[in-house]
């Protein structure tokens, strides 16, 4: 077994307002910050054991499925590391 | 008394249980609370999911209440058509665990929102609405800060050919306009129907709207009455 870490972002969909970003962005304009664009997304590292990279992205995988992404709005990706 | 006993589920966060069985109560619907720890009661003959901030809408509102044990007990007894109804945060739990279609997420005003809004009856053919008639205007108070209707454009022609909207926020002359969208949902819509007519999920509270007394007090009427006589 290996020790691994996967990140897990989540982002809307394209197209599904963001509000919280919105504001945000009004905020950091406010501040007096010039941009283009802001999105927000919600990142997870997950430290776990796996016998490869593999199985420890189906697992991350899954975990994304069943809990941190809802399908109806967002996106994910899985990105897997050894851990340091 | 009547025969029926609904279960209201409390999770650690539920803030509008005990309103929810006053409000039965009132209609002398017998109801009790029931932790969700403790399961469901054998006898239960309707399920009501209250309103509240389950586990302090960690990750989204809902997301974790509707992932706890209790909502398999929830599921089965829907799927044998024992008449559920979940009410804002319930509402939330409800999509979440995939009893009813859609999602909810932040309002378009990304606020907090509580007020009365006008909704209309868009099928009358269901436990949670054969008190009143297709298309009639009801009135009833909201409180959500994620109460934003959304779902894939595909699933929402479904959900429209197969009667499944509830409710859709309107005018008070049941125009439904992008003014009377109090949070930005698609379509407007403000309650939405699972697989089966006994299941429904609605942002609005009805048993904020239940009692003489509350509802002649704060202007919110008693349209709220009509949607819980489901569980008569």
């Amino acid at each position: 077994m290996t020790a691994y870490t996967a990140t897990v972002t989540v982002r809307l969909k394209h197209g599904v307002l963001d509000p919280e970003a919105d504001q945000t962005r009004k905020a950091l304009e406010r501040l007096g910050f010039d941009l283009d664009g802001l999105r927000s997304a919600d990142r997870f590292d997950i430290d776990l054991d796996a016998d490869d990279a593999r199985s420890a992205r189906e697992r991350a995988d899954e975990m994304a499925e069943r809990l941190l992404a809802n399908p109806t709005i967002h996106d994910y990706d899985v990105d897997v590391v050894e851990a340091e | 008394m009547a025969a029926v006993t609904v279960s209201i589920v409390r999770f650690g966060g539920s803030n509008c249980d005990r309103d929810a069985a006053l409000a039965l109560g009132s209609l002398d619907i017998d109801a009790e609370i029931v932790w969700h720890e403790d399961g469901l009661p054998e006898a239960t003959d309707g399920i009501v999911i209250p309103g509240g901030f389950s586990y302090g809408d960690y990750l989204r509102a809902g997301a974790m209440a509707a992932r706890s044990p209790i909502m398999d007990e929830v599921r089965a007894l829907a799927e044998d058509g024992v008449p559920v109804l979940g009410v804002c945060n319930g509402a939330q739990i409800g999509s979440e665990s995939g009893l009813t279609p859609g999602a909810f997420t932040t309002n378009r005003s990304a606020r907090f929102q509580c007020e009365h809004v006008h909704l209309r009856v868009e099928n009358a053919d269901t436990p949670f609405t054969s008190a009143f008639t297709e298309g009639e205007v009801i009135s009833l108070p909201i409180a959500h800060g994620e109460g934003r209707f959304e779902i894939e454009p595909r699933k929402l022609d479904a959900i429209r050919s197969d009667d499944r909207v509830l409710f859709r926020y309107c005018e008070a002359d049941g125009t439904v306009t992008d003014v009377a969208n109090p949070n930005g949902s698609t379509d407007n819509v403000a309650g939405v129907l699972g697989e089966r007519e006994t299941v429904a999920v609605l942002m609005p509270h009805p048993e904020r709207a239940t009692l003489d007394d509350i509802g002649a007090s704060n202007g919110a009427g008693t349209d709220g009455a009509g949607v819980l006589r489901a569980f008569e």
